[in-house]
């Protein structure tokens, strides 16, 4: 049989088709660099990560990535409090890095700025079990995912367990008031507990969410359009946290940042604290630094316990989740694409989800299933599962660009700021009733 | 041709000066154009003008824009009125932002004024090692605002706070008898103590510039109206407030209102010392409306809040500046 000669213009064409229409899997295929211009840089901006070997991993990745991709992939860690004011800067000047990192429900805020990468956050879905029910809220928006689903970080409580142990817990206390006597007999031997209800994007909101919703509070009806905060429930989780803040806190707390409380409890001056895994895994990887009163390393003496406590109306926590977006101004938008795909293949993510430890689980079921979870401390492990029942601010309502407005007011958090600081329970969850109908009900 | 007058307007007496014939040939229009003194200036001026116009007034006038719609990050808004501004003043946050940004200008201003003065004095006397104390004196003023601020950060932090380790080794707190406090001090944790914090970073900051220029102002006051004011029996209270003073207010003046434009709209030492907590009890306008437009998103919303400051800047510095008019003119 004959065939027809193909010319150079004919087999560019069809090379660039191929290529288009195989994506990363043609890529991988045929062994060779995508026909990206020369030159062309792709450019991800991400928090600077609490535990700091996750940064140093992916650092160590880019070079494989823009191997594969044909491209220079560039990251760029940055504090997290900076980054939402780095995205609102590109967004409004319409350059900037292609890709950004979102917390929470970001996608929600910034939806007119972002590409529908429903393409890829479906075929991950579809290959890695499906993505923890807090990102369907958060991550789609009118049907579409405008992020792709990366990460959670798991909080838990991080705390001493020979100082437990010393009051008469050799458990960790399991309700509201166990922990608020165990406190308080803490904090008068010198030990407090360390919580921050300062202004930061952490620890102080993924306290003082799920202390609201563990009462029955609420911000909003399921509409969103009403505002129930002022409720019984609410005023009841008030009034716990004046009473736990008075007798078990170190009352510096309303100045934290989210790095204070890793301090503290690594310097021995806090019994326990709201916490991601970094805690315990900076204390294990700097254990002749961090060491107890005893001259022995600490990591030894800490163990994790679930947020929010039982006794009251349910266990809702609320977890750090996160993901990638790529900016509708980006001129790389299928570049961009092609590097979550190629970040998320479980060969590479995999490096990056073992160094993290349980800090950062992934944001599908696959990963719990992961051999890691079979090595990791035993500690660690409440983290295998925590995403699962996580929920986002916003609630009982959809969790909308107002409700991120809420959250950056820090309304729900400083709720509580105000009470323990001698506002009158009532009245601290009425201010906090006005701020709230002003953002849902205007 | 030209007529020779002796001494004219603009010329030193008794000297000639040959002015062009009025029937004289006009020169070519290149010339003119090239020595008309109009073009000159507006040519001189023209960089100067693009600059403010692109740096000044195209962001004021965009600030005023996006005050009056509802404009949010990547959504272009529509027109609003002054909705955005009565929404703010109905805030109770925006209030206390308000209220905050008024005492921290006082007493910061008020401080850096008194304290400046005083240092400017010390340093207008002689004493060895002078030169190296006034060139040290500018170190606050020299470093960036946001490594010292974190300097401080460090020093009013709630768990290790040098400030009171200190006092607690002096037993200033602690349970001993003479201790004024049983506890560490609640530097940033509290909101009042928060704020008179971010005035003494303020302050600390401040005063450089205000020592500084004011000692470049008693410098230009002649020592004989000190040495006559001291002959006809003025003390030393007597000679500052009948002869350093009135001389010295221009400059004092001039440097108070730099002062309280720049600490009215203070941001960089709020947003590293508090980030405008506890319980939004140190927010600035300025925080606040960063907080509001770039971290809520409300662009509109955010540019309403900053712009509350304009009228009060502009009131105050139109008072001071017609003060020191008239103070030129007596």
């Amino acid at each position: 049989m004959m065939t027809k000669p193909v010319n150079r213009r004919q087999f560019l064409v069809g090379a660039g088709a191929a290529v288009a229409g195989s994506g990363l899997a043609g890529i991988l295929e045929a062994r060779r660099a995508p026909a990206y211009a020369q030159g062309t840089k792709l450019h991800i901006v991400r928090w600077v990560d609490f535990i700091p070997e996750a940064d140093v991993e992916l650092k160590r990745q880019a070079p494989e990535a823009s191997k594969a991709l044909g491209a220079e992939i560039v990251f760029e860690f940055i504090n997290a409090n900076d980054v939402q004011p780095r995205i609102t800067a590109a967004i409004q000047s319409g350059a900037g890095a292609d890709i950004f990192m979102l917390f929470y429900n970001w996608p929600q805020l910034y939806q007119n700025a972002l590409v529908d990468v429903s393409d890829v956050a479906e075929a991950i879905a579809k290959e890695q079990g499906g993505f923890y029910g807090v990102f369907q809220p958060s991550f789609r928006v009118g049907g579409r995912w405008l992020g792709v689903p990366h990460s959670i970080v798991g909080n838990a409580i991080a705390y001493r367990r020979s100082w437990f142990r010393e009051i008469g817990y050799d458990r960790f206390p399991e309700t509201w008031e166990e922990v608020r006597k165990a406190g308080a007999a803490l904090k008068k031997k010198g030990k407090p507990w360390g919580q921050t209800l300062g202004h930061t994007f952490g620890d102080a909101p993924t306290w003082a969410y799920p202390l609201m919703w563990s009462f029955g509070g609420a911000e909003t009806d399921p509409s969103g359009k009403k505002v129930v905060i002022n409720s019984k429930g609410t005023i009841e989780s008030v009034k716990w946290m004046q009473a736990f803040w008075k007798e078990a806190c170190d009352e510096g707390g309303l100045a934290w940042d989210d790095t204070n409380n890793n301090r503290a409890f690594h310097a021995g001056d806090i019994c326990a604290t709201l916490n991601g895994a970094s805690i315990y895994i900076v204390a294990k990887r700097q254990k002749d630094k961090i060491r107890d009163e005893r001259g022995e390393p600490m990591f030894q003496d800490i163990d994790h316990a679930f947020y929010p406590f039982k006794g009251g109306a349910g266990q809702y926590p609320l977890y750090f989740s996160n993901g990638h977006g790529v900016m509708k101004y980006s001129k790389n938008q299928k570049l961009a694409k092609d590097f979550l795909r190629w970040l998320h293949r479980k060969e590479n993510f995999e490096k990056w989800f073992v160094v993290n430890e349980g800090y950062s689980v992934a944001a599908t079921t696959y990963w719990e299933k992961h051999p890691m979870w079979d090595k990791v401390d035993p500690p660690l492990k409440l983290f295998q599962t925590a995403a699962r029942n996580t929920r986002i601010f916003g609630h009982a309502g959809p969790s909308t660009g107002k409700a991120t407005e809420a959250f950056s007011k820090y309304i729900i958090v400083d709720m509580y700021a105000k009470a323990v600081q001698g506002m009158k329970a009532e009245d601290a969850v009425r201010w906090a009733e006005t701020e709230l109908k002003r953002i849902y009900e205007a | 041709m030209t007529d020779r007058l002796a001494g004219g307007a603009g010329s030193a007496a008794g000297v000639e000066v040959a002015l062009p014939h009025p029937g004289a040939a006009r020169a070519p229009a290149r010339t003119r154009v090239l020595e008309s003194e109009r073009l000159l200036a507006a040519a001189l001026l023209a960089p100067t003008v693009v600059l403010l116009g692109l740096f000044i007034a195209y962001p004021f006038v965009m600030g005023i824009w996006l005050a009056l719609t509802d404009t949010s990050v990547g959504r272009p808004g529509r027109f609003v009125g002054l909705e955005n501004f009565v929404r703010a003043w109905t805030d109770s946050i925006f209030q206390a932002a308000f209220r905050n940004t008024f005492v921290y200008t006082f007493w910061a201003t008020v401080l850096k004024l008194s304290l400046g003065m005083w240092l400017a004095l010390l340093l207008n006397r002689h004493f060895r090692g002078k030169r190296l104390v006034r060139a040290s004196m500018l170190l606050p003023f020299i470093v960036p605002t946001v490594l010292s601020t974190f300097a401080w950060r460090w020093m009013f932090d709630p768990t290790f706070s040098v400030l009171n380790w200190t006092l607690y080794q002096l037993g200033l707190i602690g349970d001993r008898w003479w201790s004024l406090s049983p506890t560490k001090l609640p530097f940033l944790s509290d909101g009042t103590y928060a704020l008179a914090c971010a005035i003494v970073v303020n302050t600390w900051r401040g005063m450089p510039f205000f020592a500084i220029t004011l000692l470049a102002g008693l410098q230009t006051i002649n020592p004989d109206l000190h040495e006559a004011a001291a002959l006809d029996g003025a003390g030393g209270w007597k000679r500052f407030w009948y002869v350093t003073w009135p001389l010295l207010k221009p400059v004092t003046l001039v440097v108070v209102v730099f002062s309280v434009i720049q600490t009215f709209a203070d941001f960089q030492l709020i947003y590293v010392l508090t980030g405008g907590g506890p319980a939004n009890s140190t927010h600035l306008l300025a925080t606040y409306a960063y907080q509001v437009g770039v971290h809520s998103g409300l662009l509109g919303e955010g540019a309403a809040i900053s712009l509350f400051m304009f009228p009060v800047l502009f009131a105050v510095v139109w008072l001071q500046l017609r003060y020191l008019r008239r103070l030129e003119g007596a």
